[in-house]
């Protein structure tokens, strides 16, 4: 089962001949991803090899869709171009588009999301500035190393891409049924609870952990979602307890205004909802280890 | 980025948004010309990204030029909440002040929009009035598309009850404002207040004005917006170098790859710090994917300047990254530092996991460099370097 992606996605890469589309195109066919096809006006009729494999560039992603029955894009092109991108994946109804470009402005991911929206919300948008979504053993989609660790019990949602590995490397011997980055930025499609609530939802997840960072009030909404929805155990972690008033911590999101935005806040709110949390990564993974253990 | 109070002024100016006569200055002597202009009297403004400056004394009326040099020499140079004032702004004085009001348009991340924020309860801070009394603050949700125009202004308006007589001209500054909030990719433009004066005009007297700066690229306006003074020097060089660098107040050195495990290190260091004299890290370094050698180079140059720091962590989680490649990064990097002729004499620990984590382990331990010393786990290469910083 798993979420959003399994071994029947077949998903095309918006950006696939840049430099940064290329050398994940050939790390996620190597993972076993069903890439059919680029997208890129000025290339279309043209095919990227990649070890032995042809992959089709295409004008459009309507004309991608149409010819290969693509449901998921994943989005490489650089952030001056990214909303035009994510726009026409939108307008193609592609049922998932996944925006690991970093860096966007603020105005541009409003403006796409508020596009989204009018067009009936017919696409998923995970990101933008996240690592993507790996169901592992079927398919992966985006930069999360696909060699971490194996198809397993445990769901996992998280804000950070290298928390995610570290985390997904911590309980590679239990192994994961999806772990999805949703991004760090002051706006990202796909929130916490949206993932919380398929998760919920998802046969093979038995258990989900939730890696939040400092910024915003998503970690408590997700908890005040939790209390009421969610009736799997859920293990918290939450970064960014040191981090001072009014610095950004990398992430444009990531930063504490005034007592708001605040990691034991966040904590507290999860706590209140029932979610263990964990002090460090490592002890994180302890707790989602003893749930486990029973 | 937050902008001062003056170029928020200019960008409000420059968008149409009523606002009164200012210049800045970081001479004394330069408020008397400016006063003369201004017809012999005028407001000295501290110009400090911190509210509370007027009863901190950083805002005083000048009835004179002399007056105006003598308040601007009392003003440049105090301290106020820690900030320096570097300059003030000379502005024109208020006509006669009969209501103050509030008006601002922000991020929504909440709700994955934009908002605007309006009261007729304005002149204090926002979040004090929305604390006492909510009902005199409206929040109007925006569509990032379809934006802000008459219509919707007037929305605004009759959400926040302005009194009738200052209707047409409150929408009229708030479609301009909105114009300044999209045409600037702000992330806040706030008037506060927005005053209604004798005249029957009204004025955008203070305002505060946060930018993207990842929409940089499309304004190379904000190039000279950077606020060049309160830069601290290390996070200079390291912005200069490419690297997303934030000086903290502590003493391990941290350099990591990812914002997120970088953030989740700084906790890591200040909790193992409690059992080795409370040290703390001394600054946020993500030197993202792929670190090269160059870019090891880079970090470890700038840690390494840092009188603050006593040990450095490098934590590294090997995704895409293959940690055989960081291993060599950090040998080469060493050795470009030892070349250049700098005494590197700080001891280094290593925390490599993932992607050919064993490879890079092995290349340190062969290296056998006499300051860089491996542990394998995040939590216990914290409290190692905690404890080194600690001893020295």
């Amino acid at each position: 089962m798993a979420i959003w992606l399994n071994k029947d996605s077949k998903v095309i890469v918006q950006g696939m001949t840049g430099a940064t589309g290329q050398k994940h195109t050939k790390l996620m066919l190597g993972d076993g991803t069903e890439v059919v096809g680029g997208v890129n006006p000025r290339k279309a009729g043209t095919t990227v090899d990649f070890d032995g494999t042809e992959v089709p560039v295409f004008g459009t992603v309507a004309e991608a869709i149409e010819k290969t029955g693509a449901n998921v894009s994943v989005i490489f092109v650089p952030e001056k171009f990214t909303k035009d991108a994510v726009v026409e994946a939108i307008d193609a109804e592609i049922p998932l588009a996944v925006v690991i470009t970093e860096g966007i402005a603020v105005h541009d991911t409003a403006s796409f999301w508020a596009y989204a929206g009018k067009k009936g919300n017919k696409t998923r948008i995970i990101g933008p500035n996240c690592p993507g979504i790996i169901t592992p053993g079927q398919s992966n989609v985006g930069i999360i190393p696909g060699d971490i660790t194996k198809p397993g019990r445990i769901g996992l949602v998280s804000k950070s891409g290298t928390l995610t590995y570290q985390m997904m490397y911590e309980l590679r011997d239990i192994g994961f049924s999806t772990a999805v980055g949703i991004g760090g930025d002051p706006i990202i499609g796909t929130t916490h609870i949206d993932a919380l609530a398929a998760f919920q939802d998802d046969p093979d997840t038995e258990l989900i952990v939730m890696i939040g960072e400092i910024g915003g009030d998503a970690e408590e909404r997700a908890a005040a979602f939790i209390k009421d929805n969610v009736t799997k155990p859920v293990v918290g972690y939450v970064a960014g307890f040191t981090a001072p008033e009014g610095k950004t911590m990398g992430h444009a999101g990531a930063i504490v205004s005034g007592s708001s935005g605040t990691a034991q806040a966040k904590k507290e709110a999860l706590e209140a909802a029932g979610v263990k949390v964990g002090k460090t990564p490592t002890e994180t993974a302890k707790l989602a280890r003893e749930i486990l253990a029973g | 980025m937050d902008l001062f109070e003056y170029q928020a002024r200019d960008l409000f100016a420059k968008h149409d948004v009523p606002v009164l006569a200012g210049e800045v200055i970081d001479t004394p002597e330069a408020a008397r010309e400016i006063t003369e202009r201004l017809g012999g009297k005028s407001v000295v403004k501290a110009q400090v990204k911190v509210g509370g400056r007027g009863k901190a004394g950083g805002v005083k009326l000048a009835a004179s030029a002399d007056e105006a040099v003598a308040r601007a020499t009392d003003i440049l140079g105090m301290d106020i909440k820690g900030h320096t004032v570097h300059k003030v702004m000379i502005a024109e004085t208020a006509p006669e002040i009969v209501e103050e009001y509030y008006v601002s348009f922000l991020l929504d991340r909440a709700n994955r929009t934009f908002l605007s924020i309006a009261s007729v309860e304005g002149g204090m801070e926002i979040e004090e009035v929305a604390a006492t009394r909510p009902e005199a603050v409206a929040k109007t949700p925006i569509d990032a598309i379809d934006g802000v125009d008459e219509a919707k202004a007037r929305e605004i308006v009759a959400a926040a009850k302005f009194p009738a007589e200052v209707a047409d001209k409150v929408a009229h500054v708030l479609v301009k404002l909105w114009d300044t909030f999209i045409k600037s990719d702000a992330l806040l433009v706030e008037v506060n207040p927005l005053a209604k004066v004798a005249s029957g005009d009204v004025l955008a007297l203070d305002g505060k004005v946060s930018l993207d700066e990842n929409a940089e690229f499309r304004h190379p306006e904000y190039e000279e917006l950077h606020d060049k003074d309160a830069a601290n020097p290390l996070e200079a060089a390291a912005k200069a170098k490419g690297l997303n660098y934030v000086k903290l107040d502590g003493e391990v050195g941290i350099i990591g790859n990812g914002a997120g495990l970088v953030m989740s290190t700084l906790d890591v260091v200040a909790y193992a710090g409690e059992n080795h004299g409370g040290v703390k890290p001394a600054n946020f370094l993500d030197i993202g994917g792929g670190a090269s050698a160059q870019v090891m180079a880079n970090g470890l140059e700038i840690i390494l300047g840092d009188p603050d720091v006593r040990s450095v962590f490098v934590n590294v989680f090997g995704g895409i990254t293959a940690c055989d490649e960081v291993a060599n990064g950090i040998i080469q990097a060493l050795k470009l530092l030892e070349d250049r002729g700098e005494k590197v004499e700080k001891p280094l620990v290593v925390r490599l996991d993932g992607n050919n984590a064993e490879l890079g382990r092995k290349i340190l331990t062969d290296a056998a460099h006499p300051l860089v010393q491996r542990v394998d786990t995040m939590d216990g290469a914290a409290a190692k370097a905690a404890e080194l910083a600690a001893a020295k």
